[in-house]
Order: C-alpha cells, then structure tokens, then sequence
C-alpha cells in the first residue's frame, strides 16, 4: 500500500471535520459537490439545500511548523433557491451541482456554481473598513436635520470587523431544458461551458442573454434515446478543445474550431467491450460518472461504476492504465441495481500539480501522479500511477486524531475474512463518497461523506 | 446481447449453499431471473414519475436494460403473450435479488448460448433492428457452443415461464392502474401488446421532460390508454401535491 514503506509514499493523516456530528441527517446538508480554488487557499462546498459554504486556509503559524493551516468557514450564502416550473408541473431542485472557481484578477474571488438549470456568478469579496463621518446621515443611517449641520466634514475609512460578503454578478438562465451536469470553464477564462443531458452550451462570462449550443445529441424522435451527456470539460491548455463523456462508456473529443455545432467528434475514445464480462449490467456500469484532464492536459481521466481509467488523448481505442476501485461489487450488480447504488455517480481528482516539477523534470516518474475517488462505507481510493501502489482508506469520526496516520482499509471479497478486513456484506452502502478534491499544489484533501466534510493531509516531518 | 444458457457455478463460501442444492430443489432458472430483472425495470421506469423531474441519465439506462432483455427474450421465443391457467404456484417474489444474473459468462462453466435468429422478430421498429443487427455481426463472432443445459430448462419450464410472465405483467398493471381484473378475458383486454410496448413507455416517460413551450413543434406521441391511465394518475398525485404547495405557501 502507499505508506506502507517507501521514501517517497504519503502518509495520510486526519486534519478536520466540519459539518453535524448526529448520525440523523437532514437532507439539505448532504454535500453536492467539493472544490478547492486556485490557490488552494479557498475550499468550496455546495449542498442539496442549495447553500455554498467556502472555508479559508488560515495563514500558516510559524510557531507549528508540523501542520499546515487549518479551514475555517470563509463565507456562507443561499446561492439557489427551490423554484417551481410550472409550464412542466415540477420542481427544480436547489442542490448544487457544480462549483467551479475562477481565476483569481483582483481582490475579490468568483466562482460559478450551478442547480439542475441555472449557473450562477458569485463574487466573494472582503470589507474590513467602513466610511464614517457623514454629514447628512447619522452613524445608524437616519438622514440628519439639515438644518442641524453646521460643520462640513469628509468621511474617513475606519476599520471594521472583516465581513465577506457575496453577490451574484450574472445570472445565466434558461438555456438548459434538462438538468446540468457540468460546468468547465475555458483557459481562455473568458467563456465557459454547460452540459445538461442532451446539450452542451457555451457562455461568455460576461453576457447572459445568450449562449451558444455547441454539442447537441437529442434525437428528433425521443423514443428513439439511447445515450446521454454524464460530463463535459474544457481541455486545460487548448481553449478550443473540450471533452464530453457518455452513458454508454464513450468520451468525445471536440474542436470548436472544425464547426459552430460540434455533433461530428475529433477523437472517440471507447474501449471495446470485454465479452467475458457482459450482463445485463454492463452499459449501467460502462456509464461514466466523471471526466477529468490531467494538468498537463496531455492525459484525461474517467470514472465508470467500478473502474477509473486514465487515456492518453493521442490513444482513442483503450485506456492506458484502468484501476479497479471496488471490483468486489461486480457480483452484487443485481442488488446495487435494485437499491439504486449503481447509478451513484462518483467523482475522481487528480492530485495538484506542481508545475515547476514538471516542467523541469526529465523523467515524468520523478512526478508524482496520483488520482483519488470514492467508494462505499465512506471508503475512498487512492491510485499511485507511478509506484502502481494503491490504498483505501476511511473518513470517519473514528480515525480524528490529528497528525496519527490513517490506517489502510481492507475489503474481503470472499473467502476468510481475515483480522481487520470488513466483508463486502457488511459495508454500508448509504455511506457513499462521491465528491472528493484535491489541493492544487499540496497534499491536502477535502473529502465528503454525505453530511460531513473531512479534511487530510500528509504527515509533515 | 448475447443469449447466454447459464449453468450455476459452484461458488466458494457462503453463496455455495445453493449450488449444492442445486441437483436436490429447483432452484430459479435464468428465465424466471431475467423476468425478475425485467419486472424491477418496469417497475423502476414507472416510479419516475414524481414531482421533481425524473433522472434522464438513469431512466435511459434503465429502459435500455429493459430493452437489451426484450431482445434477448425475442430471440429465446419466450416473449409471447399466451393465455395463462391459472396455477396452483405459489407465487414467487418477483423482485428478489439475484446473483446469477450479476455472473459474468466467465464465471460459466458452460460456454455462450448461440441465440437462433430464425424467431427474430421482424415487427420491431428501425432502431431496435439496428441493434439487433449489431448484436448479431458480433454475437457471430463469438465462437461458442451451444448450451444444452438451458434449453434442457427452458424446455422443461415452458408453462412456468410464460405464466410467471404472465402473473408479473399482471402485477404491474395491478399496481398501476388500482385494478383488480375480474376474469382470465378481461386481463388480456387490458394487458394489449402496447402496454408492453417499450416506446409507448418511452413516449410516456420521455414525454414528461420535454420542455413545453420550447419543443412546441415537436408532436406527442399518443399514449394508450394504459399509459395514460397511469399518467392521469400520476397526474393526480401531483395536482394534489402542487395544491399542498400553493396552500402552504
């Protein structure tokens, strides 16, 4: 396992755990989607309830040199509200299902954060200093007598309690007929892009009277649907390349350069089926939950029910590598496609980069390539694509005392369950991890359980 | 989709109960699982018809299934509609979970089942055709031996099978439309063929998230008269529902 010896391997440790303690958990609070800022120094959660909490990093003490600093609650707003449709008699859903971060440009940070059919343009800003002395108005606001004002004035800045506040700058609405699933934004930080079910749009961050539908996979016929859009993302580096990922285990490549509608893919990545192992189940699980580029932008990884699979984008007829999340559950399909498990979607992260690292290396092994995803029992993965080590390890209240290693997880597929394994029949399939985020230049990692949000980062010597 | 005869393999640990009472109790053959499994899909595709919109992503995989077993059961010769006795059977739960059906082929002892092309049937629309003729360029790749032992169950079982389909399509339709039929004829006046037809299902479900004033162009299909009396009363749910909504608001 990584940590198990090595120079080289990290040491998980437990940081934090922010949410409600009580096993009872009310259904806004279920956390929807996790993502750390540039920096890293900001981390972004969204819920069911449609609320964004961000916490911040606080600025590393220089008397505790062993641990990096912890995150405290930033900012909290309402960023979408339930609202009803009544052309189609149904609800939209406030949960948020996407954050992503921009750039930071100035002071403030935005973000976009995204429901089943609105994005919206959040600015995060920080006020630390207010105006007094005003001449027509008093401290608390009522106007003063005019006739009371005899002196002239000129208002200072004084300082204040720090209050971040958040307004939404744009709000891009009603473009999307079924429920987006994705939000990626351009390295050209200008535009960004949409997906929903069936369509993909492109937006200019600036207007939001218009977008533009790029991909668009609704039959004229819908009783003729077969396959649906599951992710979408822009390619790191090329601002006119983005991917989408399919319900049948497909990914397309498209240039928006080729042609204004991008129907017609560049690339098809799509690994042929093996026959041994087809069932009823095997395109449920080909579905693919998650699609992620590779910093460099040169690799892309996917995540299906069981696997995750990273492909090399010049290579379209198979994965380079595959990994074997919870291959233990491929004989339970059945009852996971009865409860409803199988159409969980997890996510996966890569690890963050470090640019200079890679930039100057010679050998692409001395860079550390790591990716991560969730699994049940509050069970995540970690794949070492260097070592080809991997571990599972748990975010549990258990495990909380900082800076004590966490301990390796073991399921027993069958057979003798050996010490400290947990058979495959007494894992919790309630307790699904599917958003998980990784620091974009640490080892630190936010990772959600359904309520809660647990905080690791790697032993510091 | 391959039809695939499937003999029991002879698990390890606790799933090897059964597998050694396999020549001592019948125990539920791969047909009357995949009609389990068929039932649960049915089943599932008709419970998205709730307040919030219904999950495209899953509705589409779900009614892909069904229609992967619609095939294979086309192909089998066991998907007809045959009039039922009525069987002294004690009936079996529809929805049990199964692990054969999770096996992969490569846990068969025996090889792939060949499916007989000759019984396709030809009434499907272009699209299904489509798939089948996929399904047949690589099913005749396959090099596989035919599985005796499956159609050794399936000839057996013949009756069980089609009343067990029989009695799950009734159990549906009970469950939806709030009947109870009065006689054998009045069943099957009821359960026509185009309740069971996947697109009617489709339309009724696909029609749900079409966006009304953007696709206004686009015509509905027309659903029968089982698909909208299950609409009317999903319908009625959710009347009763927004009226709660609006009451409380």
């Amino acid at each position: 396992f990584l940590g198990a010896g090595g120079g080289n391997d990290i040491q998980w440790c437990f940081s934090q755990v922010k949410g409600a303690v009580d096993d009872d958990v009310a259904e806004a609070d279920i956390i929807s989607t996790v993502e750390f800022n540039h920096s890293g120094e900001l981390l972004a959660t969204g819920d069911k309830g449609g609320r964004v909490v961000i916490f911040q990093q606080e600025q590393e003490n220089k008397t505790q040199s062993h641990s990096r600093g912890e995150y405290n609650v930033y900012s909290t707003f309402q960023s979408h509200e339930p609202e009803f449709d009544y052309l189609k008699s149904l609800e939209i859903e406030e949960k948020i299902n996407k954050i992503r971060w921009l750039p930071q440009k100035n002071a403030a940070q935005f973000l976009l954060s995204t429901n089943d059919k609105t994005i919206k343009l959040w600015k995060i800003s920080e006020r630390d200093k207010r105006p007094e002395g005003y001449n027509l108005k008093e401290e608390d606001g009522r106007y003063r007598d005019p006739t009371t004002v005899t002196t002239l004035r000129v208002p200072v800045f004084r300082p204040m309690d720090l209050m971040v506040e958040a307004s939404p700058r744009r709000i891009f609405a009603n473009a999307h007929t079924y429920h987006i699933n994705s939000i990626s934004i351009n390295s050209d930080y200008e535009t960004y892009l949409s997906a929903d079910d069936l369509r993909i749009n492109l937006w200019h961050l600036e207007i939001t009277d218009r977008s533009f539908n790029i991909v668009d996979i609704k039959p004229a016929n819908m009783e003729e649907l077969t396959e649906v859009i599951t992710a979408a993302e822009f390619h790191p580096n090329s601002c006119s390349t983005f991917v989408y990922s399919s319900s049948k285990g497909t990914i397309r490549l498209c240039d928006m350069r080729a042609s204004a509608l991008c129907d017609r893919h560049s690339k098809l990545f799509e690994e042929p089926e093996d026959p041994s192992n087809r069932s009823f189940f095997s395109e449920i699980i080909s579905s693919i939950s998650d699609v992620k580029f590779s910093h460099s932008g040169r690799y892309m990884m996917t995540r299906d029910y069981l696997s995750v699979k990273i492909w090399d984008l010049n290579m379209e007829n198979r994965p380079v590598e595959t990994y074997q999340v919870h291959e233990y559950l491929r004989s339970k399909l059945c009852s996971l496609y009865e409860n409803d498990c199988i159409f969980d979607k997890f996510e996966c992260c890569w690890n963050g980069s470090d640019r200079q690292v890679e930039f100057f290396s010679l050998c692409t092994s001395d860079i550390p390539s790591i990716v991560m995803t969730g699994s049940y029992n509050n069970f995540f993965r970690m794949f070492d694509r260097n070592t080809k080590r991997d571990i599972t390890l748990e975010a549990s209240r258990e495990n909380n005392k900082p800076r004590t290693v966490l301990k390796p997880r073991k399921v027993c597929a069958s057979g003798k369950r050996k010490k400290d394994e947990i058979s495959v029949d007494s894992l919790d399939f309630n307790k699904k991890i599917l958003h998980t985020a990784w620091h974009p230049k640490e080892n630190i990692i936010a990772v959600a359980t359904t309520n809660n949000l647990y905080i690791f980062q790697d032993k510091m010597n | 989709m391959f039809v695939r005869g499937l003999k029991r393999k002879c698990f390890d640990g606790e799933e090897d109960i059964e597998g050694t009472l396999a020549g001592i109790k019948a125990i539920p053959s791969y047909n009357l699982q995949r009609q389990s499994l068929l039932d649960m899909s049915l089943v599932k595709l008709q419970l998205c018809h709730m307040l919030v919109e219904p999950n495209l992503c899953r509705s589409v995989l779900i009614a892909n299934t069904v229609r992967q077993i619609q095939e294979e059961m086309t192909q089998d010769g066991t998907w007809q509609m045959i009039n039922t006795q009525s069987t002294g059977q004690a009936s079996l739960d529809r929805l049990v979970s199964t692990d054969i059906l999770c096996r992969s082929s490569r846990d068969q002892a025996e090889g792939k089942h060949v499916p007989s092309y000759g019984t396709f049937n030809k009434d499907f629309e272009s699209d299904q055709a489509q798939d089948s003729s996929e399904t047949m360029s690589t099913a005749s790749s396959v090099q596989a031996p035919r599985n005796l032992q499956s159609n050794v169950w399936e000839m057996e079982n013949p009756q069980e099978n089609k009343g067990n389909f029989q009695k799950s399509l009734d159990q549906i339709f009970e469950t939806l439309e709030n009947k109870s039929p009065n006689s054998v004829e009045d069943l099957f006046s009821e359960v026509d063929n185009s309740y069971y037809d996947l697109d009617t299902m489709l339309t009724g479900m696909m029609s749900n998230t079409k966006m009304g004033h953007c696709d206004g162009l686009e015509t509905f299909s027309s659903p029968t008269n089982t698909a909208s009396n299950s609409n009317c009363k999903s319908d009625l749910n959710e009347l009763d529902h927004i009226v709660e909504i609006l009451v409380e608001s």
